[in-house]
């Protein structure tokens, strides 16, 4: 099946747009010359292909952060000029992407993609031409695991997603805690380690495993992997997704075998909002969990005043800002402390700054780096639907959390 | 293990049946006019798209719905035929076809992306979580709709094409369009015909395949299509019977790899297919007289 993708991705790639954005105008304050030419920013951005929904938000997070900092006189009184390519969340074509955006667009500054299955590639070009490579969708294992020193992920470390979950089954009396435990998992670099750590952690707990699969990302129906979770019956389900349809596609094998997990945890997918109650019904979203390091109420002036901006240009509800905004944002907004800071756009001295240690601000909360390039400041959080509503739950002691609800909820139908 | 391979078993002859709904179209399309269809996956999401509005914007119960979205489909089929394959003609026409559906692929995703956005759409109608309890196990409605509706699929296109005059011309001109000709067949009606009965049909699987699926886009057709082509492939190109034996095979030997390791289960189909297509190059149903012109 891969090869077939494959050949048809690169086919569609002549029909792809590659899409220039421009930044809104403002005035500027420099008067010379050399300093009224824009700076150029590429991204390589997932339009159309698996990750387009989140592609897109990330595409608006990327728009605001430019809108804004354009509005507030540019970086060292330059206007930013963003250039998006499509890679149609194809890994190859987001490294050819980037290549072009270095060498024939000569860009100033780049961008990552979405997720950490295109941010690895792509990584690795921007190395290659000695570039700060600040991103907000990478946080996998796999993105750190070359260690290569240009690599800056805003967002919390994904392979410790589970924590707070985790550290909340600790904290429960032994004869309150899941007896057994299923595990299945996507075949995806952000799915799978952080299922795999919560397994490895949960298993001492005396939590048994009962199921343990890792499944292909790609299939067009999810029955057999439902029904033999279904078949195990254990007290709790981590689900190791990547979208709203894999979940949605377990909770209608789950409904259709009858079976009602105490707890149904899932990587991606009851993140996102409308698009997941859409897919399962409110109802049937009551106690499903997911963890993310933001939400729309995030208890933070400049992440109110992002969500404030995304409504009035895109329309919609606070709701409708999903953690892709957040999370591209907040890579505009580090990169723009880093260049103010260097007062340069030379890769190594931003790389150098990057690692200094120095805690730059974000919408997403505080962000200082690691030798790795992981933030090490991100927090987890643990959010699940209650009465149609997406609140925070863990840490149970954090400030905005409210009362976990467990044992989740029978099906609605 | 035991009750792991009988709903291994129970889901793979159920999933079986909703591959060979998608599939039956493409199989059509390709015994009679010689059309690879690779705009077959996208077709599908397009009568997935079409079962969604009705269902969940105008309220239309989703079988109701196929009264509309099959002649509706019939009709796009026949446009299709008539703008992009009826004027390819000469020794290149089949490697041109293959072009031509890929364009034909590509303007409806496009148009799909421009009406409904990238983001994931669901029909979540509630067939899509109701199951029977039959000798022990769970079957989930939509599945055994869909087997069902599978089955009648390929018995009416059968009496279709063996016992009807419309049918007789489809199969004259499947074995030699030449002769047809000669004998006084509008070859070019019969095959835009055809191709709009294929397309009809595909209405039905998207049907189902969107109410299976837990959602989809406008680019959720390349997932499908190669999947499609192995089926038809396996079954004896242009063998509608054969797609639906092809497609139990293809998902329950996928499912019954689940048990043991499910990242295997797509490469193991794959190497069945081939072992297969080694032994019996026409496929399991094909018969070299459907290829003969």
């Amino acid at each position: 099946m891969a090869s077939h993708r494959a050949r048809f991705l690169a086919l569609g790639m002549t029909a792809v747009l590659a899409t220039g954005v421009l930044a809104a105008c403002g005035s500027s304050g420099n008067s010379s010359a050399s300093s009224k030419k824009p700076i150029l920013i590429g991204a390589s951005l997932s339009l159309t292909g698996d990750f387009s929904a989140d592609g897109q938000a990330y595409q608006r997070g990327y728009e605001l952060w430019a809108s804004y900092v354009n509005s507030h006189g540019g970086i060292l009184g330059r206007k930013v000029k963003l250039i998006i390519k499509n890679d149609n969340s194809s890994p190859t074509q987001v490294d050819t992407n980037y290549t072009d955006l270095i060498t024939v667009d000569h860009v100033n500054l780049v961008f990552g993609p979405f997720s950490s299955l295109l941010t690895a590639p792509s990584a690795e070009v921007a190395h290659r031409y000695g570039f700060a490579f600040v991103e907000g969708a990478g946080g996998a294992p796999i993105v750190f695991s070359e260690k290569l020193p240009n690599v800056f992920d805003v967002s919390l470390p994904v392979a410790n997603e589970l924590d707070p979950f985790v550290d909340w089954l600790k904290s429960l009396p032994a004869s309150q805690r899941p007896k057994t435990a299923a595990y299945p998992m996507a075949n995806d670099p952000f799915a799978t380690p952080q299922v795999q750590l919560a397994q490895s952690e949960m298993q001492p707990l005396g939590i048994k495993t009962v199921y343990s699969k890792i499944f292909p990302e790609e299939v067009p129906d999810y029955l057999p992997n439902a029904d033999l979770v279904a078949h195990a019956n254990p007290d709790a389900v981590v689900l190791g997704s990547t979208d709203v349809p894999t979940v949605a596609s377990f909770i209608h094998g789950f409904e259709q075998q009858h079976f009602n997990p105490k707890i149904f945890i899932a990587a991606a997918g009851p993140d996102q909002g409308a698009a997941f109650t859409s897919a399962v019904g409110v109802a049937n979203a009551d106690g499903m969990m997911v963890p993310d390091a933001w939400y729309p109420g995030y208890p933070s002036a400049q992440s109110q005043a992002m969500v404030k901006a995304y409504v009035a240009k895109y329309g919609g509800t606070a709701s409708d800002v999903n953690a892709d905004v957040a999370e591209a944002y907040s890579v505009g907004q580090v990169t723009e402390q880093a260049v103010e800071g260097t007062h340069s756009f030379e890769g190594s001295k931003l790389i150098a700054y990057l690692h200094s240690g120095k805690i730059f601000t974000s919408v997403q909360g505080p962000v200082q780096f690691n030798h790795l390039g992981e933030n090490v400041k991100a927090i987890a959080f643990i959010f699940q639907w209650q009465d149609g509503k997406f609140v925070q739950v863990l840490p149970a002691n954090a400030k905005g959390s409210v009362k976990i609800l467990y044992p989740k909820p029978h099906w609605a139908s | 293990m035991g009750s792991e391979i009988t709903y291994a078993i129970a889901a793979g002859v159920l999933g079986g049946g909703v591959y060979a709904l998608m599939a039956a179209g493409l199989t059509l399309v390709f015994g009679v006019l010689d059309i690879i269809n690779v705009a077959q996956g996208i077709l599908v999401v397009l009568g997935a798209y079409l079962s969604y509005v009705l269902y969940r914007h105008l309220h239309i119960n989703l079988f109701v719905g196929l009264l509309i979205t099959v002649p509706a489909m019939f009709g796009i089929g026949v446009v299709i035929y008539w703008l992009f394959i009826r004027p390819l003609r000469g020794s290149e026409r089949t490697s041109m076809t293959l072009l031509a559906c890929f364009a034909v692929a590509l303007i409806i995703e496009g148009v799909l992306y421009r009406e409904f956005g990238s983001n994931y759409v669901s029909i979540n109608a509630p067939v899509t979580s109701a199951s029977v309890h039959v000798l022990g196990i769970y079957l989930p409605d939509i599945y055994l709709y869909g087997f069902g509706l599978a089955v009648l699929t390929i018995v009416a296109l059968y009496l279709m094409l063996y016992r009807t005059g419309f049918g007789r011309s489809v199969r004259a001109t499947m074995q030699n369009q030449t002769a047809a000709r000669l004998i006084g067949i509008d070859v070019t009606r019969v095959s835009a015909l055809t191709f709009g009965i294929g397309t009809g049909v595909t209405a039905i699987g998207g049907m189902v395949y969107g109410s299976i699926s837990g959602g989809f886009t406008p680019n959720s057709g390349y997932d499908l299509i190669s999947r499609l082509l192995a089926i038809v492939i396996l079954a004896g190109l242009g063998s509608i019977g054969g797609a639906l034996a092809a497609a139990v095979f293809m998902t329950t030997a996928e499912a019954l790899v689940d048990i043991w390791q499910p990242t295997w289960a797509v490469a193991v189909f794959y190497l069945a297919m081939i072992i297969i297509l080694a032994v019996r190059p026409s496929g399991l149903f094909g018969r070299r007289a459907v290829r003969a012109q």
